[in-house]
């Protein structure tokens, strides 16, 4: 008997198997052949490199007002976009203006992902009366409806993009935390944490090697949903009013401060209402690209 | 046959601290009952007596079966030997020392000497872990730097007959049902344990893949000087790995003895429907009536006296007021709670062969 365990090596060995891909290694593989989420994903890393360098490709200040080229159409003399309410070139002020978008669009979502991941990781680890006190208190949060609650908390706080953000935060908080604490104990329950457990592993270790990783997955791809909704909510705080101060270019307040314009150069005031549609629907795609690369079971 | 080999070990391991004739492991009247709460209130409306006053021991470099109905208790009590769920009452002696006594061993202590193999080999791994990190992570847990730890997975992958340079960096959705209950046994031994926990180890496994996880099992039991606790309702697999065997119904021992007693000439009434019910390869031996019928009464409510009274074709009044207490029949090793083995317990066919 003492090659038993040539004969298993032997045996185990027959069973050739592709090559070793990790979790990631896959789910990069899956999006390499997606090319609807590639070319989405490529419009999105165009729109941040745009917002990036724009000081350096707008040809206008986007402050700068002029009131004898006020609602100039469409490619009226260096116009390329046209002009605003107040002579201001709508091009310079579509490339800054995505500045305070994607700010607002991931600013938020990120913090929230943080802070509701941590909350929902610690409910689900814990469970009992820690799992009661978090959860209850997002049922709060849970029962207004997001706009609205933004709304409210932006105008406790008052105007302001860095209120803005906080107030959008709060409202994703909730949802990130219940996703994230419906993955941890979905997780917890399993064998591989009772063996962790049964090895003599501490709480933090286990969180850290086996919780975590397993959460990672479904909290990313919703977060990356949120990102669309954040920059909508974002624009329609700065509609409202309540999001960013004027003459501080964003796409929600263009939208807003041009709608009396919109008889007259309809084309002109539908641009930031555009660039709002092009980059939440792109984020979208990508996000739903992500979760089909993403939510294979292993 | 490796398995023919004698229960007790020969040489002496250096990990010893109680001596040879020490049990490994000493179970004194274990006791888990699950609360049930209902209403507003979540207030206790009863409980579960999942596993109710056990008390067996586990000698040095035996394999000890459990055999049992399901929801008899069985995966609790591995539970409750592994310290995975707090015990409500009862000891355990690991070596001569009692655990988590002041005098004892730690609980950690008791982990790195006990390790327990789960069932299901798909929950067990970490799907985000390389296996190879899996069975590291106990090591690494207890201090051991990183590179020793990788290379002690390497050498236990080998070990349980997967070659570690084309396994050890495989993620478990790779493997196959067998390859990752071998990974689940080597993570087990990472810790250089003493004992293991089989909780249906191979109950899932294929029968083909199960005899070579089983002959693995015993090859690995010598290698390491092992003991084996070996949970199971499969009969045929308690039979061919155990030395000893321990018959659980409804959260209490029935009856517990060598494995050819227990399976030649079984006492309880329970340990022989059991038997009966397990299937001939003869269809000659075909049989037609169930040797017994009916689901196990409710945990919550278990009948009095004799919990297999409801389900006995010999129960007697006797069986419904008093509870039979494990005693020796004709052989030392071999206890049995029935009160038609015990000499004088007032049941009519008290003290009569059978």
């Amino acid at each position: 008997m003492t090659d038993v365990n040539a004969q298993l090596a032997d045996f185990a060995g027959k069973e050739a198997s592709p090559p070793v891909r990790g979790y990631w290694g896959s789910v990069a593989n899956r999006l390499r052949y997606d090319y609807v989420t590639l070319f989405f994903l490529t419009v999105i890393l165009l729109i941040v490199l745009i917002s990036l360098f724009a000081p350096l490709l707008a040809p206008f200040d986007p402050t700068k007002s002029s009131m004898a080229y006020r609602m100039k159409p469409v490619g009226f003399r260096n116009f390329m976009l046209g002009t605003d309410e107040l002579g201001r070139d709508m091009l310079s002020r579509l490339l800054w203006g995505g500045r305070t978008s994607l700010l607002m669009g991931l600013v938020p979502v990120v913090l929230a992902t943080f802070i509701g991941g941590m909350l929902g990781v610690l409910a689900g680890f814990l469970g009992g009366w820690v799992n009661t006190a978090i959860m209850r208190t997002m049922d709060v949060f849970y029962a207004f409806p997001s706009v609205l609650l933004a709304v409210a908390i932006s105008g406790t706080l008052g105007g302001g993009t860095k209120n803005g953000m906080v107030a959008l935060t709060l409202v994703f908080i909730p949802s990130l935390c219940r996703v994230a604490e419906s993955a941890t104990t979905q997780v917890r329950g399993l064998d591989f944490v009772e063996a962790a457990r049964a090895s003599g592993a501490s709480t933090l270790s286990i969180v850290q090697h086996h919780i975590l990783g397993n959460v990672l997955g479904p909290v990313f791809i919703f977060a990356s949903s949120l990102i669309s909704v954040s920059i909508l909510l974002g624009s329609g705080l700065s509609f409202l009013g309540l999001g960013v101060e004027p003459p501080t270019p964003d796409w929600g307040l263009m939208l807003s401060t041009l709608r009396s314009g919109i008889y007259v150069q309809p084309l002109v005031c539908a641009l930031p209402g555009a660039a709002i549609f092009i980059t939440s629907l792109s984020f979208n795609l990508v996000s739903d690209g992500l979760r089909q690369a993403m939510d294979v079971k292993a | 046959m490796i398995l023919t080999a004698s229960a007790t070990i020969d040489q002496l391991d250096e990990r010893d601290r109680g001596g040879k004739r020490q049990p490994m492991l000493i179970a004194d009247k274990l006791k888990k009952y699950f609360p049930i709460r209902g209403g507003v209130l979540q207030r206790q409306i009863g409980e579960v007596k999942a596993v109710d006053e056990v008390s067996f021991s586990v000698l040095k470099g035996e394999t000890l079966g459990i055999v049992g109905e399901s929801g008899c208790g069985k995966s609790t009590l591995a539970r409750l030997l592994m310290n995975l769920i707090e015990k409500d009452a009862g000891e355990l002696i690991f070596d001569g020392d009692p655990v988590g006594g002041v005098r004892g061993i730690t609980l950690r202590e008791l982990r790195r000497n006990m390790q327990m193999v789960f069932q299901d080999s798909y929950s067990s791994l970490n799907p985000r872990l390389p296996v190879q990190d899996s069975i590291a992570y106990g090591p690494r847990v207890h201090g051991m730097d990183k590179a020793t730890a990788k290379k002690l997975a390497a050498d236990l992958l080998d070990k349980v007959g997967l070659r570690a340079a084309m396994f050890g960096a495989r993620y478990p959705h790779e493997l196959s049902g067998g390859q990752k209950q071998r990974v689940n046994i080597a993570r087990a031994l990472a810790l250089n344990p003493r004992m293991l926990i089989l909780d249906e180890a191979v109950s899932a496994l294929d029968k083909s893949v199960e005899a070579q996880v089983l002959n693995l099992l015993a090859h690995l039991k010598r290698e390491f000087n092992l003991t084996y606790l070996f949970i199971s309702h499969d009969l045929n697999v308690v039979q061919y790995i155990s030395d000893r065997v321990l018959v659980m119904y409804l959260g209490q021992v029935v009856e517990i003895g060598p494995v050819d007693d227990i399976y030649n000439a079984p006492r309880h009434p329970y340990s022989r429907a059991l038997l009966e019910s397990r299937l001939s390869m003869d269809p000659a031996e075909r049989v037609t009536e169930p040797p017994i019928s009916g689901d196990p009464p409710n945990p919550i409510n278990p009948p009095s006296g004799c919990r297999f009274r409801t389900r006995c074709a010999f129960a007697e009044d006797v069986c419904a007021s008093r509870v039979p207490a494990l005693g020796a029949v004709s052989n030392k090793d071999h206890f049995v709670a029935c009160h038609m083995a015990s000499a004088g317990s007032g049941h009519s066919k008290a003290g009569l062969a059978h």
